[in-house]
């Protein structure tokens, strides 16, 4: 173990060094499988230059990629690992992971966490934890926050708003010039899920939210009404487009990009559609989502992207190998720069993309969020809670008076489904 | 040997002696074979998952009627998944006046008529993804056409047609309505093909005419073609699943779930792989399936009964 331990330090070096000079002794061969969810063209383009890479480190590794439609992939890992699997798969951090885990699906990769490579990886160490193990690694995150048509706010006079206070003056100033202050489409849910992320963690807190997430609080809790009581003020002044719910979130974005919207609280993925929509940089901008309660820290969603061993891995050694590989500085920098992923490198040795959005959003995670990490509605509630949770928000922006019978029904299902 | 094989077996061999009797059986057996594999097996199987908590993945758990009891007890969605499947029911029966009433205006001899068939034809013949799509168009709040068109009457639905949990279903069954007058418009054009022009003559001899030769005389001998517009309708009525799962995929707010687009949540979609709970709302379906083909299946056999 130590001798291979010593051997794939010196690959990773080499990794590192990303030279031609693949001419080395350690022996990795026979087949490496992984089936990849990254199917979107940039990300698809990544996955199959990090594979060929790989395969060019490791001569005598056959590598075969197999890439499945990323929403295809939620429902069907679960044939992919029970039967016949392959030895690298992608899938998502947090509680996502967990019915893959209690199934013994994954593997514990708890020992390639323990090498010293892997410090430069803490910060998501967490993410990847269940039960006191690790189950995976990271590959890429992007942050969370509230895109903006940075010529609207000039136009009115507006800066970004860093408390609760400012932001609903701001979206008075929005609603008086005719124009709406947020755009969301709420049609699949999820980008309500965002809202409540933020305005539950900047209410009560980053940890009151995980025991949220995790079940040990009531959803009927007086501070669980105070989050939806904050959300309603916005509610109230009409902030956000009228039918969301009939919308995707693509299908709002022309609110935006039209004028008719001023903001968007959104994934850093929504940036390249923004700009192919026709925002330019002198348009668009970023601001951290402002801060409601000032005794809470700043808690920041950052959905974070996975690669897994399967228990069931053929090819076990070439699997952690490629693993290391993916998360070296080197691959980081590369796979996450601004002409591929564009999004944040996991290590903290990579370089960051140049890109202001990126830039901005590395700022703010790693000096402005020390309340924590979270990983979005949908992968830190287990998946029953999400669906009935993101209903009731969904519910709650088009009816908020229904309020006391949405809470009553995901109290409900707390209790049945946290057993 | 072959002496006391001739004296034990007369001439004809076992199966000779029962070909008739045999021969069909025979020919069944392969049917017979992937028809329990793969429909009645499975159905039992149904039953028995319904009985356990189980993520697909690891081990059943048995918790018995448990399922069942959360589902007819008070379970919300299951409640407006059913109602939901009532309207269904209900409202997509309209489908066969609508289809009797194109067939019958088009069920005359006009130059270009085929085209005119074809083209009633064509929403039965594209896909119900894509009818779907088109109608969420249609529907769209501001821009689309039917927005555009109830504006003209002052009248304004808050969230557009399918963001509204009020109209969102019969936006939903409207759509269906679509192709499914298109469906039954065909049958009843073959219907009206078979209809005796004799007994048309002597009815108009008797001076019938208008809703009375239509009454009296055409209907009566479109009863077969009506059992069948029946039955399909019916069928798809129960079956709604591609329409809610394109237009609205449940929403908002879960106001448009049927029992088939609900089973399919719980069991097999993203947040999904409860596939006990999947299993009892199956069975539940089921059963109301069964009562509508049993009720088919009585009738149908009364009718030929009567017949003899």
């Amino acid at each position: 173990m130590h001798k291979f331990l010593k051997a794939s330090t010196a690959a990773l070096a080499l990794a590192v060094a990303a030279t031609g000079a693949t001419a080395d002794g350690h022996g990795l061969s026979g087949d490496l499988r992984i089936i990849s969810d990254m199917s979107n063209p940039a990300p698809r383009a990544v996955m199959e230059k990090m594979a060929a890479d790989f395969g060019a480190l490791h001569p005598d590794l056959n590598v075969e990629l197999e890439i499945v439609d990323r929403e295809a992939w939620k429902t069907q890992i679960r044939n992919a690992l029970s039967a016949n699997p392959p030895d690298v798969v992608n899938w998502y951090a947090a509680t996502r992971m967990t019915p893959y885990v209690d199934a013994g699906l994954f593997m514990d990769i708890s020992d390639l966490w323990a090498e010293p490579e892997f410090e430069a990886l803490s910060s998501t160490k967490g993410a990847m934890t269940l039960n006191d193990a690790q189950w995976g690694v990271p590959y890429t995150y992007y942050q969370w926050g509230v895109y903006y048509r940075k010529d609207i706010f000039a136009e009115l006079g507006l800066s970004e708003p860093k408390t609760w206070e400012e932001e609903l003056a701001n979206c008075q100033a929005i609603l008086d010039s005719g124009r709406k202050c947020y755009t969301i489409g709420s049609k699949f849910l999820w980008t309500a899920g965002g809202w409540f992320d933020y305005i539950n963690s900047r209410t009560n807190g980053y940890d009151f939210h995980i025991q949220l997430a995790n079940g040990e609080v009531e959803w009927t809790d007086d501070r669980v009404r105070q989050t939806f009581a904050n959300w309603r003020q916005l509610i109230d002044m009409g902030a956000f487009i009228d039918d969301h719910q009939s919308y995707s979130w693509q299908e709002a974005l022309p609110f935006m990009v039209d004028g008719e919207a001023a903001a968007y609280l959104m994934g850093n993925f929504s940036v390249a559609a923004f700009r192919e929509g026709g925002l330019t940089d002198d348009q668009l901008d970023f601001y951290q989502f402002p801060t409601i309660n000032a005794d809470v820290a700043n808690a920041e969603d950052a959905p974070t992207d996975t690669f897994h061993i399967a228990s069931g891995a053929q090819n076990v050694d070439a699997a952690k190998e490629f693993l290391r590989f993916v998360t070296s500085a080197d691959v980081q920098s590369e796979i996450n720069s601004g002409d591929a992923l564009g999004q944040l490198p996991v290590n903290a040795n990579a370089t960051i993309s140049d890109d202001k959005f990126i830039q901005e959003g590395f700022e703010m995670l790693s000096n402005n969020a020390s309340g924590g990490i979270m990983q979005f509605f949908d992968r830190d509630f287990p998946a029953e809670m999400a669906s009935v949770g993101m209903e009731g928000l969904q519910e709650f922006m088009v009816f908020p008076d229904n309020l006391d019978d949405i809470l009553a029904r995901l109290e409900d299902a707390r209790q049945r489904i946290y057993k | 040997m072959a002496d006391i094989a001739s004296t034990t077996t007369p001439s004809r061999s076992w199966y000779k002696r029962n070909e008739i009797a045999l021969t069909p059986w025979l020919f069944l057996l392969p049917g017979i074979l992937f028809f329990a594999l793969y429909v009645i097996i499975p159905i039992f199987q149904s039953f028995w998952i319904s009985f356990h908590e189980w993520d697909g993945l690891g081990e059943k758990t048995w918790v018995g009627t448990a399922h069942y009891e959360r589902l007819l007890g008070g379970d919300r969605k299951f409640q407006v998944s059913f109602w939901n499947n009532i309207k269904w029911l209900f409202l997509y029966l309209l489908a066969i006046p609508a289809g009797l009433f194109i067939a019958l205006l088009l069920n005359q001899t006009v130059r270009g008529i085929r085209l005119y068939k074809s083209l009633f034809f064509f929403p039965f013949v594209i896909s119900q993804v894509v009818v779907g799509l088109v109608f969420s168009w249609f529907y769209l709040p501001n821009d689309g056409l039917f927005d555009v068109m109830t504006g003209w009457f002052g009248i304004d639905i808050k969230g557009g047609v399918l963001g509204n949990p009020n109209t969102a279903t019969y936006g939903i069954i409207a759509a269906g309505l679509w192709p499914q007058t298109a469906y039954c418009m065909i049958l009843y054009l073959t219907g009206l093909n078979a209809v005796d022009p004799e007994q048309v003559e002597a009815a108009r001899l008797d001076g019938a005419k208008g809703h009375k030769m239509l009454w009296y005389v055409i209907l009566p001998q479109l009863k077969p073609a009506t059992f069948i517009a029946f039955v399909v309708t019916i069928i798809g009525a129960l079956r709604s699943f591609d329409f809610i799962a394109v237009m609205t995929n449940g929403g908002p707010f879960g106001s448009t779930r049927v029992l088939s687009f609900y089973m399919f949540e719980e069991s097999l979609s993203e947040f999904g792989f409860r596939m006990g709970y999947g299993a009892a709302i199956a069975v539940v379906l089921f059963f109301i399936m069964l009562f509508f083909i049993a009720y088919f299946l009585y009738s149908m056999y009364r009718d030929e009964k009567g017949a003899r």
